[in-house]
């Protein structure tokens, strides 16, 4: 009686739909960095913009500046919507086999990533079972593979790439190798945890069965190895992006989301540079959202609680 | 392989009753740690016959689940023999003469239920109708039809004991080794599944070696109950217990079962190991 008392005393609760309570957040934190982008392309562009007017002795406003900034051919920042305006004429501007589409150029990019992280991920697991089963192995192949990931690739891509083409390798595969090179690591550290990670007990009851080593590595190193797997493959896959995206960058490729980065540059084409950059954080968050729903999928499988 | 028998114990094989499940003989082992070395066992001689109920009962660091360890093979002695069925520990590993409780179920949590009680059974190379056939009837003789396509984690405590039981029954060996299967369950869960256990141990006419902490347990379970004592880990008494096989619950309230709990009280307080 008391509680009813109480509500009638008070306003009405506004109750919010859950799915504005669960988006909420993320549409405010997004309108926000909007609107900072926007700020920030006005006075970036602003002294760009007033030397043209002055250039050309045209008498100007405050408000004729800031449009200036919003509609600039070679902004410093570009506006949010120029980029968009760009990106989709890119994309949908063109026939998807044109050079000029950038579905083709992320195409090029995603293949490569795609052909780089497969082999990248086979290398790495192969190295993780070796390492688990060899002592000798952990101790005489770390040492390297840690050195490996110490070598700046940026400055590597470029011989890799001419030896490679010196030996008739061409087009994907030599950037398929520089991104399977920079995304095995992880793989690797990622598996050797996996694949010690089942407790003594597991391991005693494979011994009471008198299991052989390749029973024991497919019914309980392997499975227990699985969620590390998926773990170590969400960062592998994005690194292998952008290994895929540097491989590019130096050898003068002229396909690709990295070609597309360099000639942008060269022409001092920023808005085309982030119309590239947008697609490529699109294919991460796709690749991204692809391992995730895969991880979903066998970890109902595996009976992984909801 | 088997380590070398101790010079003072000298182990001849042809001796052995083929009646003996488990035979024993100065079995010694010392750990080496970064402290210095641990006796875990000195001395052990035990004898097991065929269709008993032995407990190992004692406080913590007495040796017991090292001495069930030994007779599975997981561990080595460093002194003394060990016939497990009447052949070396190691050759009766790898014949797959035991099943093994945990302490804990240690259930594979990606396996359903009937795929853990399974796993040996594939581990083995039964074949697809056989394994289907086995999982059913030890999964109904642990209670557990129904709940063949559930995941561990979605089973009581006590229920994924009971798995784990069915799980070690699967492949029929004859002799059960069992280390504090019920300890991390409660009173109530415990009585009952001491029950079950002993009638699956009257039907199934198996040898189980049983270690506990708890002296009733002990003395509800056992035909044979051995008392062990720390420092270094030692058999101090071994103590009959003849109740008939199919006992129940009841018997606790016997004067009987007072005297037996009585004497395993005494050996234990004898062994000071309450004292350090």
């Amino acid at each position: 009686m008391t509680s009813s008392v109480l509500s009638a005393a008070r306003p009405a609760q506004i109750r919010w739909h859950p799915l504005v309570l669960r988006y909420a957040p993320v549409v405010a934190i997004v309108l926000a960095l909007i609107v900072l982008w926007y700020v920030a392309a006005a006075l970036m562009n602003m002294r760009m913009v007033r030397d043209a007017f002055e250039r050309e002795e045209t008498p100007y406003t405050v408000s004729d500046l800031i449009a200036g900034t919003m509609d600039a051919e070679r902004p410093l920042l570009p506006a949010p919507h120029q980029i968009i305006e760009t990106f989709s004429d890119d994309v949908f501007g063109w026939p998807v086999t044109s050079p000029r589409s950038l579905i083709y150029h992320s195409w090029v990019t995603l293949s490569a990533t795609l052909v780089g992280f497969l082999m990248g991920a086979a290398f790495g697991i192969v190295l993780a079972v070796l390492i688990v089963h060899a002592r000798t192995l952990q101790k005489s192949l770390l040492p390297w593979i840690i050195c490996s990931q110490m070598v700046p690739i940026l400055a590597v891509a470029p011989i890799v790439i001419v030896v490679l083409g010196s030996i008739g390798l061409r087009g994907l595969l030599p950037k398929a190798i520089i991104s399977a090179y920079l995304c095995f690591f992880p793989v690797t550290i990622g598996m050797v945890k996996g694949l010690n990670s089942p407790d003594p007990m597991q391991r005693d009851l494979m011994r009471t069965w008198s299991a052989t080593p390749t029973q024991i590595f497919w019914k309980l190193r392997w499975p227990s190895a699985v969620p590390f797997l998926f773990a170590s493959v969400k960062v592998s896959i994005t690194i292998s992006l952008i290994g895929a995206i540097v491989a590019e960058l130096p050898t003068g490729a002229q396909a690709g989301i990295g070609a597309r980065l360099l000639a942008g540059s060269y022409y001092g084409q920023t808005i085309q540079i982030w119309a590239a950059l947008l697609a490529a954080s699109l294919l991460a968050v796709g690749l991204i959202a692809f391992i995730s729903l895969l991880e979903r999928w066998i970890g109902e499988v595996m009976g992984a609680r909801a | 392989m088997l380590a070398p028998a101790h010079p003072n114990s000298a182990d001849r094989p042809e001796a052995i009753p083929q009646a003996l499940a488990v035979h024993a003989k100065g079995v010694s082992l010392t750990f080496q740690t970064a402290d210095g070395e641990v006796r875990a066992l000195s001395g052990v001689d035990l004898d097991v016959a065929k269709g008993d109920f032995v407990s190992f009962i004692g406080p913590s660091g007495c040796g017991k689940t090292t001495l069930l360890r030994v007779i599975a093979d997981l561990e080595r002695p460093t002194a003394g023999a060990i016939l497990v069925n009447g052949v070396p520990a190691e050759k009766a590993r790898l014949g797959r003469h035991y099943g093994y409780v945990f302490q804990a179920p240690a259930l594979y949590p990606w396996r359903t239920i009937e795929r853990n009680v399974a796993l040996p059974l594939e581990i083995m190379g039964y074949d697809g109708a056989d394994r289907r056939d086995r999982v059913e009837r030890y999964l109904k003789l642990v209670n557990l039809s129904g709940f063949e396509r559930k995941f561990p984690w979605q089973l009581s405590g006590g229920m994924q004991q009971r798995a784990s039981i069915a799980r070690a029954l699967s492949f029929d060996p004859a002799l059960l080794l069992m280390d504090e299967p019920f300890g991390a369950l409660d009173e109530i869960v415990r009585d009952h599944l001491n029950e079950q256990l002993l009638r699956l141990w009257d039907q199934t006419k198996k040898t189980v070696v049983f270690v506990t902490h708890s002296i009733p347990e002990a003395v509800f379970l056992s035909t044979k109950i051995v008392v062990m004592s720390p420092r270094p880990g030692r058999i101090i008494d071994i103590i009959a217990c003849d109740f008939p096989r199919n006992r129940t619950l009841e018997i606790r309230e016997t004067p009987e079962f007072m005297r037996i709990a009585q004497r395993v009280r005494a050996g234990l307080r004898s062994g000071h190991s309450y004292d350090e």
